[in-house]
């Protein structure tokens, strides 16, 4: 007997009884849906981190040099130096001072606006476009220039989009904007990465509370040796210190591994969670095709008695159990999608961040496979017995 | 001599009731040719249903061999009982035992879904099978909207489908009225003069008076085995028994 003919067997025998089809299917399609939710809201939210990473770049390190006691610190050209003795591993540098000083614009003051005094590379490490004007350019650093690169929001906030030649105060300095950085997200708001101003660092660095630079950050030509280059710069900076507290390195893909390896941990575990629904549906769908055999004796022992060889017996009911489970399989994907959905709108709403709950092909598949090996293997047993009925008992049973 | 088609040689069936064993058939021999139309009848408990299980390759003897066509049914394992029930015997049952989800054309095409035959000569021959039976308008219905009578032709027409070299009847008129009776023994009749082999089992002896050849059952033994229109088939041989006695 062909597999096609068990299986149009198999389906006329699911349609005939829907209701309690369905009933024994539910934990598959419980099952299978939590599985893909949950794969799927992690997969979001590694997206979700990513892309916040992605941002900060991958190809990033950040040196921060907190110096052993007031003794020692190290200068500018000293970071340069590492960047320039290894041309091969590091692609820009820039110092990065952040002033948490009152910005004044005529009479109001932003209160949310990042202050942050950089080098003439900064924009070129970090992909950040001039919409209008120029950036900081390295006689800015050099000649320590009152020059400032604001960002879209408070150029159309308190410009009217036209701010080149107008000033701003930082603290007690006034500033001279002489350019405008393109937005960098879709939603220009106050205290987002659009309510900026960057000035040159050597600027920053005088006008700051401490007078020091403690922050350098590092661009990598290849984002694959964030180890490598991590290593570089801590052997150089231990040369200069002779103590590893006086200094940390931070890698930003270090950090998206981490969290990325948490992430994955954490929907692991509840997708095992999950699965173990998976297993109570199998077993759902072994307690009603044993009532199915059970049910079916005289049937099986008519089959056999018209000549129905064991395996055709077993086959039957195996691919019976196989399309409930794969059928309840499906539906658990369909369900899935939908409630993936719904919560990518949920969260988006209550959270107010955009976490896109995206079910994997992969967990898609998986759980298919799963449920309908979970059907053939849990529908072994009943149709083992089916198939081994004796036809004479099979026939006088009622 | 032509080889029987259904040779019973010292043919013991036992049953072990606990500490009781049962003989439901003891040293049981007969042969049976290619188109014979034979009754097996006997009281309730006579072994009937036993010579029935072991013709129709449903069960095996404890002893003694079964010879279908030449073949040793007794040395069979369940695969090759399976095909020769397929491919050599059509069973009418008492409760006709059709499957009531399934269609007319549907249950007479069982036998030829696990003979392997392809679906569309298979649904060709279910149809004429049952156009034989007098149902070929019926081919859609289910078994529950048809009278027992209809029923039992529809459960004949499955049993012939497969052309097989003996049909086996274990009280094919049991649940009928006298009327659709006779139109069943007719039909059974009809498949016998068509060239069939008809094996029919019945405690009535109007009934197997039908046949042409006796074979009366008594405590697992064979009384008599002959033809139907002897005196000696009717009435019960008791003092002359060949056997039987307790
Ligand atoms: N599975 C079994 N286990 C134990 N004893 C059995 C079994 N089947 C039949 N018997 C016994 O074997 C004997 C013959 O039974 P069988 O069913 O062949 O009789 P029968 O002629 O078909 O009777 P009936 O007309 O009532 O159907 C009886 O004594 C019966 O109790
Ligand atoms: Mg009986």
């Amino acid at each position: 007997m062909k597999l096609s003919e068990s299986f149009s067997l198999a389906i006329r025998t699911i349609v005939s009884r829907k209701m309690r089809t369905f009933l024994t299917m539910l934990g598959i399609i419980i099952g299978v849906m939590a599985v893909i939710v949950i794969v799927g809201l992690g997969n979001g939210m590694q997206n979700y981190i990513r892309e916040s990473f992605a941002d900060l770049g991958t190809n990033t390190l950040t040196a921060m040099v907190m110096g052993r006691g007031s003794s020692r610190s190290v200068s500018v050209d000293q970071m340069y130096e590492i960047a320039s003795d290894h041309a091969d591993k590091f692609d820009a540098l820039s110092p990065t001072v952040s002033l948490s000083d009152t910005v004044r614009i005529g009479d109001k003051t932003p209160d949310e606006t990042t202050v942050t005094g950089v080098s003439e590379d900064y924009f070129g490490m970090k992909d950040y476009e001039i919409s209008s004007g120029r950036g900081i350019w390295y006689s800015d650093v050099m000649g320590r220039g009152k020059v400032c690169v604001i960002g879209e929001y408070l150029a159309n906030t308190y410009f009217d989009g036209s701010p080149i030649g107008q000033t701003l105060r930082i603290g007690a300095n006034r500033f001279t904007i002489v350019g405008v950085m393109a937005a960098e997200t879709d939603d220009v708001d106050e205290g987002g990465t659009d309510d900026c101003i960057f000035l040159p660092y050597s600027t920053a660095a005088r006008i700051s509370y401490t007078g020091t630079i403690t922050s350098f950050t590092y661009t990598l030509k290849d984002e694959n040796e964030a180890e490598t280059g991590k290593t570089i710069i801590e052997n150089a900076l231990y040369l200069i210190f002779e103590d590893s507290n006086a200094y940390t390195v931070i890698s930003n893909s270090e950090i998206l591994d981490t969290m990325n390896s948490m992430v994955n941990m954490i929907i692991y575990v509840l997708a095992g969670i999950a699965a173990i629904s998976l297993v109570v549906g199998g077993i759902g769908i072994m307690n009603i095709m044993l009532v199915s055999v059970t049910e079916r004796t005289q049937e099986i022992g008519i089959r056999k008695a018209l000549g129905a060889k064991e395996r055709y017996i077993m086959q039957q009911f195996v691919m019976e159990a196989a399309t409930t489970s794969a059928l309840g399989g499906a539906l658990g994907i369909a369900g899935g999608y939908l409630v993936s959905a719904v919560a990518t709108k949920v969260i988006t709403a209550v959270l107010d961040t955009a976490i896109t709950v995206a079910p994997t092909m992969g967990a898609v598949a998986l759980a298919f496979g799963v449920s309908a090996g979970i059907g053939i293997a849990f529908g072994y047993l009943p149709a083992k017995k089916a198939a081994q009925l004796n036809p004479i008992d099979a026939l006088h049973y009622d | 001599m032509e080889q029987a088609l259904i040779e019973f040689q010292n043919v013991c069936k036992t049953y072990v009731m606990g500490d009781a064993t049962v003989r439901a058939a003891d040293q049981i021999s007969f042969q049976i040719g290619r188109g014979e139309f034979v009754a097996i009848v006997g009281k309730s408990g006579s072994g009937k249903s036993t010579c029935m299980n072991i013709i129709g390759c449903l069960d095996i003897p404890t002893s003694g061999n079964y010879l279908l066509n030449g073949h040793n049914v007794g040395q069979m394992n369940k695969n090759e009982l399976a095909a020769i029930r397929n491919k050599m015997l059509g069973f009418v049952f008492q409760q006709y035992n059709l499957l009531p989800k399934l269609s007319l054309l549907e249950n007479v095409e069982i036998p030829l879904m696990y003979a392997g035959v392809a679906r569309e000569e298979r649904k060709q021959r279910a149809k004429t099978a049952l156009e034989q039976v007098g149902l070929g308008d019926k081919l859609r219905n289910r078994p529950n909207q048809l009278s027992g009578g209809q029923q039992q032709r529809v459960s004949i027409a499955r049993a012939l489908v497969g052309r097989p070299a003996v049909i086996l009847a274990d009280e094919p008129t049991g649940a009928l009225d006298s009327r659709t009776s006779r139109e069943v023994l007719q039909m059974l009749k009809d498949v016998h003069a068509a060239g069939n082999t008809v094996v029919l089992i019945t405690h009535d002896n109007s009934i197997a008076m039908q046949a042409q050849r006796i074979i009366r059952l008594e405590d697992g033994c064979v009384v008599y085995d002959g033809d139907a229109h002897e005196p000696e088939a009717v009435v019960q041989p008791r003092a002359a028994g060949t056997g039987g006695n307790p």
